[in-house]
């Protein structure tokens, strides 16, 4: 059985990505509340264009998840942060 | 029951230092006048926008935190509404959090300024 294993080569090695297992960075610093008026700290939460990163990719709990699009809401009508905004970072 | 509450308006960025300080001082006088207690204010000064707000780019912000009756944010709408130096308003309730925060952020604010 192993030895028909070892005849398969890959032409490029598999890459086995390391799972990070992400987490709730509000949970974990006990942060109570998301601040619409400091657009530094939101700009974690977007991407490039300004859009809101999805929970699957910065791992945030739903609860704080809607705090943050909220805050990111009030903080584009104050035009702290841009609607469409390109290379933010 | 009061409650807080705590209000971002943008000042077009025509308007003299002093006139600025006027409209503000005419809006504290609306709240106070409503009954409302003023409790911190802050000027932020001419920032610049994240986005061209009436073909202007920048904008004077101000800051107005106060404690006061449901009734009276109605009546501070209608007077930002009015006024046409106001470019943008945004008056948003505290919960407990969110007051917790703010008293943080004014001890933080204050170190650096002292």
């Amino acid at each position: 059985m192993s030895e028909n294993s070892s005849e398969i080569r890959y032409l490029t090695p598999p890459s086995i990505e390391v799972v990070k297992n992400k987490y709730c960075r509000f949970r974990k610093n006990r942060i109570k509340y998301i601040d619409y008026k400091d657009p530094n700290y939101l700009i974690h939460f977007v991407n490039e264009q300004g859009k809101i990163l999805p929970r699957r990719i910065t791992g945030t709990s739903l609860k704080y998840q809607r705090k943050v699009a909220q805050a990111i809401k009030r903080s584009r009508h104050l035009a702290l942060m841009p609607y469409v905004g390109d290379l933010l970072k | 029951m009061k409650n807080r509450y705590e209000t971002v308006f943008i000042l077009t960025p025509v308007l003299s230092e002093a006139q600025a300080k006027e409209t503000v001082g005419k809006f504290i006088k609306v709240l106070t006048g409503a009954g409302a207690k003023v409790h911190h204010e802050e000027n932020w000064g001419l920032k610049k926008l994240a986005y061209p707000i009436q073909k202007k780019s920048t904008g004077f912000y101000n800051l107005l935190e106060f404690e006061a009756e449901g009734d009276v944010v109605s009546k501070l709408d209608i007077a930002f509404r009015r006024d046409e130096k106001v470019m943008r308003f945004l008056t948003v309730a505290l919960n407990k959090d969110a007051i917790a925060y703010a008293e943080s952020r004014r001890v933080r604010l204050k170190g650096t300024k002292a």
